[in-house]
């Protein structure tokens, strides 16, 4: 690169066009602006909130934090959460693969209004999610004289707050395999099975391949989901301490006692999960775009 | 099976095997876990005779509950739609240091369970808390108030705006904006009536999700609330307290309502993207 193309002439054109204001952006001021409400509001609403999580939780230092965390109640609680995230994410892991296969590969009419059943669940609210397990098997549930005269429990145990949470989880693994699925249309498949594979084999060779990114995705959604249920596990579970509450649970219980740094403890466990549950899935988005 | 059946059967033919392994497995899950409880609420609700539903429903008490779960559930969409859509614009827009970690805290409301944003939320803005300290000498209450559940409802809808008009921005062509500049108009007259008018679908669409979460919340409000009846308890909560107090027709009465209410906005929902989608496909 010669001198002279470095250095510029007294009045190039060049210059010229380069002071004129970007036409497809805001004056420095307004942009300046712009960025620092974004921030501000970001660290009232989200920010601060998840910091003082993890503050609060080792306010008293970290023999209290770990205390917390053996308390027999609090292992219980952790037990019991991964024990119905488990059985739940197992369920609704088998129910996507399945209702995904049937909606995504084949044509059929209400197929729209299946996937608006499936997406049902999100728009209940975690209350009323309870109280309809409360109704069909509580004790003046439709179902309860049965119940009670067979002694099996339903609410106020385990399988009741296993139906909650299967329940507000119902969407996660389908929403998120059926619209990549469709777009992968079914092209490979047939391929598959005229040269005479085994509609399994198929499945496993040709399907789940292309879709196991997005399927961790959804699993890692609806288990994030599923240890954070609060509204309607709340409803169905009694509060039975050590048998019956989960972590969500278990957080309140201590908060209502004013054990404030061993409360936070135990939502420090929930809040850890969250934020690795946002890494793998920003790992995974970039993944699930080059699956599209 | 003969080819009269394949030719009469009600999905399109195909080779790839387990429509009715899969559709059969499909409707029978579905129907025990979701459709058959949820017919179980309606069920309960036609126990009751028509007078008793109504005088649930417009007692004082489920009113002010209904009234406070809706109606700060709107200003909280309200305050989502403005401040989310200057948290995406400056996402989409700038770049600024420390810009994709601010992206992913973004969905931060969507991963952290309910009652822990509840715990957290409560003891920031109460008055000994971190920013409710700041706010007490000017004489601003957050926690235990109205003001409070605002605050956590705009906690858990911020992402649905955000998340729903970001792509709309981001696929805007500049073109547009570089066109309007070019016929003379100003920055502000470029935004104001080119940019918003092809974000504004997705924008209502943002609210009216922020809005149908912030009526069933429950765990991140009931912490920071405060509770009282007929000032800041909301419908969740008062189903809650029906269910405690033993009276199932009062919380069932209480749950068809908001059931209804959230169908009738998930149709609205619904609505607002095809016509969001019909916006994006024409431009």
């Amino acid at each position: 690169m010669s001198v002279a193309e470095i250095a510029p002439p007294a009045a190039t054109p060049a210059r010229v066009v380069r002071r004129a204001p970007p036409v497809h952006t805001e004056p420095a001021g307004v942009r300046i602006a712009i960025i620092a409400v974004a921030l501000t509001f970001l660290a009232l609403v989200i920010g601060l909130p998840l910091v003082l999580v993890f503050v609060q939780a080792f306010a008293k230092g970290w023999q209290a934090y770990v205390a917390a965390l053996v308390d027999p109640d609090a292992l219980a609680a952790i037990e019991l959460t991964l024990i119905v995230a488990a059985i739940s994410v197992a369920l609704n892991l088998v129910f996507g693969l399945v209702a995904s296969w049937c909606i995504a590969k084949f044509e059929f009419p209400g197929k729209s209004f299946l996937i608006t059943l499936i997406d049902l669940p999100f728009s209940v609210s975690p209350v009323v999610a309870g109280l309809v397990f409360i109704l069909l098997f509580g004790s003046q549930g439709l179902l309860g004289p049965f119940l009670q005269d067979n002694d099996i429990k339903i609410v106020f145990a385990l399988p009741g707050i296993v139906l909650a949470t299967v329940f507000v989880t119902f969407p996660f693994v389908a929403r998120e395999l059926i619209p990549l699925m469709q777009e992968q249309g079914t092209a490979e498949e047939e391929a598959a099975i005229s040269l005479g594979a085994s509609g399994l084999s198929t499945f496993f060779r040709v399907t789940l391949p292309n879709v196991k990114w997005a399927l961790l995705y959804g699993v890692l959604l609806c288990n994030a989901r599923a240890m954070g249920e609060f509204g309607a596990v709340s409803v169905v579970s009694g509060h039975i301490r050590g048998l019956t509450n989960t972590m969500p649970l278990q957080i309140e219980i201590l908060y209502n006692e004013y054990q404030f740094a061993a409360s936070f403890a135990v939502a420090s466990l929930l809040a850890l999960l969250a934020l690795v549950t946002l890494c793998a899935k920003t790992l995974l988005e970039k993944r699930i775009a080059k699956d599209h | 099976m003969s080819a009269g059946r394949q030719s009469l059967s009600f999905r399109q033919r195909s080779v790839i095997p387990g429509f009715g392994l899969t559709f059969g497995l499909t409707v029978t899950w579905l129907s025990l876990i979701v459709l058959i409880p949820l017919a179980a609420l309606v069920l309960k609700t036609t126990e009751l005779s028509f007078d008793r539903f109504i005088a649930i429903v417009t007692a004082p008490r489920t009113l002010h509950a209904l009234g406070i779960s809706f109606g700060i559930s709107f200003a909280a969409a309200l305050v989502n739609a403005v401040f989310g859509t200057i948290v995406m614009w400056a996402l989409v827009r700038y770049d600024f240091p420390g810009r994709r970690i601010v992206d992913a805290i973004v969905d931060v409301p969507f991963a952290l369970p309910t009652a822990v944003a509840g715990i957290s939320l409560t003891a920031l803005y109460a008055p000994n808390g971190w920013v409710g300290s700041l706010l007490e000498p000017l004489g601003i209450k957050v926690a235990y108030t109205p003001l409070g559940i605002l605050i956590a409802l705009v906690f858990v809808g911020l992402p649905f705006v955000v998340r729903t008009v970001q792509p709309v921005l981001a696929d805007l062509d500049k073109q547009y904006e570089e066109a309007a500049a070019s016929l003379g108009a100003s920055r502000g007259q470029t935004v104001w009536r080119v940019v918003l008018p092809t974000i504004w679908p997705a924008l209502l669409t943002g609210f009216a999700l922020a809005f149908a979460r912030g009526v069933g919340e429950y765990g991140s409000v009931i912490f920071i609330a405060g509770n009282m009846p007929n000032v800041s308890e909301i419908a969740p909560l008062l189903i809650v307290v029906r269910l405690e107090e033993f009276r199932y027709a009062d919380a069932t009465a209480i749950a068809v309502v908001m059931l209804l209410t959230s169908f009738i906005l998930l149709f609205i929902i619904n609505r607002l993207q095809q016509w969001t989608e019909r916006r994006t496909t024409e431009s």
